[in-house]
């Protein structure tokens, strides 16, 4: 009987040595005379186990991990025989840190061969559109809008209303347009899903076109993420092949397809005015709003531009209702959301879970604290843009209004740790520095800012007039906070005045003056 | 110069960017090509993509230097980028920056005298779960040590 092995091609697992371990396997087995299947699944998100290798059996997927190539033969003699090994980590389905997740948008992702339209199928990929094409735009609208999807890329925007905006403007073309420029460190539930699921992704920005009326869309992706492009390019020719891409869809007279395009290592161009520029084959500087992209978006014309995330719910809520997703969550933040869990520790990975977990129950509970042993000290939440939380916040639960008021934001949802050896005063500089380095030079607080918040920063760091020189880091975050177009330059103060707040005794000098001032102003 | 590439040639160059001139916005691919092809963007090029898309020199020429990636000379025989993002910073990432730079003599963003190594910087691989990480000439490292990265280095170096 043909054993089959899956061996993942995610980013992250190629990155600690996947590649040689499938290598490997299918060397020993051809050593042995050993029938093996092995398939290039996605990630099962479970990243300290990386790589981690699955084999198929009638009682389910059973886990390795990690594996390296030297484990292989040892691991084949296993799969043959008992199943018994050191790396073995059970029944993949009952690992508790998986077992506890609420996994709706990456159900498949891990699961399913991402190169196969059939195996997507056969796991009900396409259930969604298929109940698409039998309801009226109104009635998706309808079923969108009650989901309470928001927009997963950081603004929080529900996605029914964008759809619905761009639904009723009138024009000769339309797109959909899909935001992969994933590049908040700490996120990469994006990369993850277009290299575990890349169907899932081209299912709801299919819905999206038949809802509105657009007959063409673009994937955005970083040329950071080289797999997912090769990922998502081979989705799409896989699509077009089976009917899902293209004129008639499903056989109806729907018409959609889809092309990837590659960005160019600009930050910036995450923002969705600045994407669009540079689509359209510019320089990825924002756009002022209104127009919104909805009304005049891609090339003049109304579009849809939605993160990954929010196009990758989509088929979910069309497949299961818009009640079956509204009813996880809390508040205004309905459904689920891919959190990840990054930089300092030791479970770390993609945990898809209702809103309403609490920042300490992913930190330390979940993620298992640190991976060096020490102490957490601060965790940025929702990437560079992000606000570094001390311990002290850890009872916020994970919630769009939740966050915003302690003065975070969640992002794209993601989460590094540090420990008690970071120097917050560092990360601080480190977040204007990003800012200068990556403005794209419209808006003169950021463009200009960014480079005074670095240099009155090392001030303080060198103990120069300390307490003046942070009155003027208050001063210029309120100027770049306000005065700017976009969340560049208007959220860089995020972890500067956070890692301020709540971390006042790395700044050094006498504070008192500036942080009463600090509090005063909020 | 950076092995695998081919020399500028303006006939050459002129093919690749007819080939991709039709697409809506083609320019970030039309220079995405020429880099690939080329390992860097020739400034004769310019006024070539200038006139197949019917914009200005200054205009395609704002284009290129805007985006990081896009390079006005060859890079060194091998780019080792360095992620110095969040993630990696909070998983030891700056040491190990400090440590590639010591070894290979160059700053981040540098190339080394003898033209073989190009060490840069780069913001997010989306690796952050087995952070630090790296990537040397497309191949990607994650869960960076002191022994990884002296391995690349030399691997690099080579």
């Amino acid at each position: 009987m043909t054993m089959r092995v899956y061996v993942p091609r995610d980013a992250a697992a190629v990155a600690v040595g996947a590649d040689d371990v499938a290598l490997a396997f299918a060397q020993a087995a051809a050593a042995r005379g050993a029938a093996i299947e092995i398939i290039r699944n996605g990630s099962r998100g479970l990243c300290w186990l990386e790589p981690m290798v699955e084999l198929s059996t009638a009682q389910g997927r059973i886990a390795f991990g990690p594996v390296t190539p030297a484990d292989v033969p040892s691991l084949l003699d296993a799969m043959a025989g008992n199943g018994q090994h050191a790396l073995r980590l059970g029944g993949t389905d009952e690992i508790p840190w998986l077992k506890r997740q609420t996994r709706l948008t990456f159900v498949r992702c891990g699961v399913v061969d991402p190169r196969s339209v059939d195996d997507y199928r056969a796991h009900g990929g396409y259930k969604g559109l298929e109940r698409a094409l039998t309801l009226s735009s109104d009635q998706i609208l309808a079923d969108v809008t009650t989901s309470g999807l928001r927009g997963r890329g950081g603004a929080g925007f529900p996605t029914g209303i964008k759809w619905k905006t761009v639904a009723q403007a009138c024009a000769d073309r339309k797109y959909i347009v899909c935001n992969a420029d994933e590049g908040d460190s700490g996120t990469f539930a994006d990369r993850m899903i277009m290299e575990g699921d890349p169907f899932v992704v081209i299912e709801g920005m299919t819905i999206a076109g038949i809802t509105v009326g657009a007959t063409k869309g673009y994937i955005y992706i970083r040329s950071e993420y080289p797999h997912a492009v090769e990922a998502m390019n081979a989705a799409i020719i896989a699509a077009r092949r089976a009917g899902f891409l293209g004129k008639r869809i499903g056989g109806t007279k729907h018409e959609f397809d889809l092309e990837v395009r590659v960005g160019a290592g600009a930050y910036v161009c995450g923002e969705e005015t600045s994407l669009l520029e540079s689509l359209e084959g510019r320089r990825g500087i924002v756009r002022a709003k209104p127009p919104l992209p909805a009304h005049k978006g891609l090339f003049g014309r109304p579009s849809v531009i939605n993160n990954v995330l929010s196009f990758a719910a989509i088929p979910f809520i069309l497949d299961n209702g818009a009640k079956a997703y509204a009813d996880f969550g809390m508040g205004r933040s309905r459904g689920t959301m891919p959190i990840q869990l990054a930089g300092n520790i030791r479970y770390g990975g993609l945990f898809e879970t209702a809103f309403g977990v609490t920042l300490g129950e992913l930190v330390d509970e979940i993620g298992g604290g640190t991976f060096t042993g020490r102490e957490v000290r601060a965790v940025q939440v929702g990437g560079p843009l992000g606000a570094y939380f001390p311990r002290a916040l850890f009872d916020t639960p994970f919630d769009y209004e939740a966050f915003a008021a302690r003065d975070g934001l969640i992002g794209h949802g993601g989460i590094v740790v540090f420990d008690d050896t970071v120097d917050m005063v560092k990360q601080a500089r480190f977040a204007m520095e990003f800012c200068a380095v990556e403005s794209c030079g419209k808006c003169t607080p950021c463009r200009i800012g960014s480079t005074r918040g670095v240099e009155t920063i090392n001030k303080i760091i060198n103990g120069e007039r300390v307490a003046e020189n942070l009155a003027v880091i208050e001063d210029l975050c309120n100027t770049m906070k306000f005065g700017s177009l976009c969340a560049l330059g208007g959220f860089t103060p995020y972890p500067v005045m956070s890692a301020l707040k709540h971390f006042r005794e790395d700044f050094g000098g006498d504070l008192g003056p500036a942080l009463a001032r600090l509090q005063a102003a909020e | 110069m950076t092995v695998g590439y081919e020399p500028w040639d303006k006939a050459r160059g002129a093919e690749i960017i007819a080939e991709h001139a039709g697409l809506e916005g083609a320019t970030l691919v039309i220079l995405h090509a020429l880099q690939e092809a080329f390992g860097y963007v020739p400034e004769p090029a310019i006024p070539i993509v200038a006139e197949a898309l019917n914009l200005s020199r200054a205009e395609v020429h704002g284009v290129f230097t805007f985006y990081h990636d896009f390079r006005k000379q060859p890079a060194g025989r091998h780019v080792l980028k360095l992620c110095r993002a969040e993630a990696c910073q909070a998983a030891g990432g700056d040491r190990l920056a400090a440590r590639a730079e010591a070894r290979l003599g160059v700053s981040l963003g540098n190339t080394t005298a003898d033209e073989r190594v190009t060490l840069e910087p780069i913001y997010c691989l989306g690796l952050c779960a087995t952070a630090p990480s790296a990537m040397l000439d497309g191949r990607l490292i994650g869960r960076l040590d002191e022994a990884r990265i002296d391995a690349l280095v030399a691997e690099a170096q080579r």
